[in-house]
């Protein structure tokens, strides 16, 4: 039966020219895919490990470079690209850490793309660089569609946010290798139960690895940072 | 609102494809898009009137077919629709399940003079 005027003739026309139909199948997110995997063999070949932190506004991503920066900057060669819609203030937190750093603006764009990235790494020389620190812009949904080349994505979560943040935002943690819980320093004032937010990821992500951590008190840091170096070592064999 | 972004991939991509078609008009593009793509069609089908203005695509109908997230069940190997990520396997309990499909984000086809 014709679908436009139910009429017993199949597939007539209705005084208009047929239309073609013709067959696209391309991802939409190709273009973006294309360049993360420009970068992703940049890093490769140049033997640089690269994490891309993704969270809410404000959990704790700047703290966390500066502090590792800061312990880390005299044994591993560190480069950092920043993403925030307005302002170069998280660059120049970060500068003051004297790590090459450069800031991306993203205006009305909620996350940061491949492209940007590609264009931000001709800031740094690469040849000294092994490891990149990527910080997304503020926001748990958008950046977990856009590959960046990144080693892993990292999602830092603060104990002031809830802990059910892996569920209410599970693409992110999803896409994430790495949770960070920051701010544990503050464990005693706010009521969120680590166990059940640990157990909250792993039910979206099994195998997420976690680190619970607070920049204040430096608690936690140890095994990130071995971690860090660990993979930083990995990489550098490889390139 | 990374829709937008999105939305100008779409729309490269089929002036692209109409214009390596020669054609003078495009109907409809269709899309996939699957339930845990992180996109909201809406918003798509918002965005995507304001960004083919002024272009071939002006007038076109945006069709979005959706996919729904399916995994399957690494203990029995039953498949089952991901409502969401935490959906657990119907036939066994088991909550670890691989996803095989709804992550889509696909031009599928277009319908040009
Ligand atoms: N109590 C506490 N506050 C923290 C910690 N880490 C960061 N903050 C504070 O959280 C706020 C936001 O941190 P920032 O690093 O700018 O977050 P970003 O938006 O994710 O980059 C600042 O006031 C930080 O001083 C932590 O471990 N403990
Ligand atoms: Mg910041
Ligand atoms: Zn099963």
């Amino acid at each position: 039966m014709c679908v436009d005027c139910g009429c017993a003739e199949p597939d007539h026309h209705h005084g208009e020219v047929p239309r073609k139909r013709i067959s696209v199948e391309e991802d939409i997110l190709a273009k973006n895919d294309r360049l993360a995997a420009a970068n992703r063999a940049l890093f490769a070949e140049q033997g640089v490990f690269s994490l891309n932190l993704v969270s809410s506004p404000g959990s704790g991503k700047t703290s966390l470079l500066e502090k590792t920066l800061a312990d880390l900057k005299s044994e591993i060669n560190f480069a950092v690209l920043e993403g925030d819609q307005q302002t170069a203030n998280d660059a120049e937190r970060i500068a003051t850490t004297g790590v090459p750093v450069h800031q991306i603006n993203t205006g009305a764009g909620c996350h940061l793309d491949a492209h940007m990235v590609g264009h931000g790494l001709e800031h740094f020389d690469l040849d000294s660089l092994q490891m990149l620190m990527i910080e997304n812009v503020g926001n748990l949904v958008c950046p977990a569609s856009f590959d960046l080349g990144e080693d892993f994505k990292v999602s830092l979560l603060s104990v002031t946010e809830g802990e059910d943040k892996p569920l209410k935002y599970p693409q992110m943690f999803r896409a994430s290798e790495i949770m960070l819980v920051n701010k544990i320093d503050l464990l005693p004032y706010v009521r969120f139960d680590v166990a059940k937010c640990r157990e909250y990821a792993e039910r979206v992500h099994p195998g997420i690895r976690i680190f619970e951590i607070s920049c204040y008190s430096g608690e936690g840091l140890d095994r990130w940072y071995d971690w860090l170096r660990e993979k930083v070592g990995e990489k550098r064999t490889k390139g | 609102m990374h829709e937008l972004g999105i939305t100008q991939s779409i729309v490269e991509i089929a002036l692209r494809t109409a214009e390596g078609q020669q054609a003078k008009k495009i109907h409809s593009v269709t899309l996939e898009i699957g339930s845990l793509s992180g996109v909201v069609p809406e918003a798509l089908q918002f965005c995507y009137d304001a960004c083919s203005k002024e272009s071939l695509l002006e007038g076109s109908r945006l069709i979005i077919e959706e996919v729904e997230a399916k995994a399957r069940c690494r203990d029995c190997a039953v498949e089952y629709p991901l409502t969401d990520l935490l959906a657990c396997c119907p036939a066994c309990g088991s909550a670890a399940g691989d996803l095989f499909c709804g992550e889509e984000l696909r031009i599928k086809e277009m319908e040009i003079d």
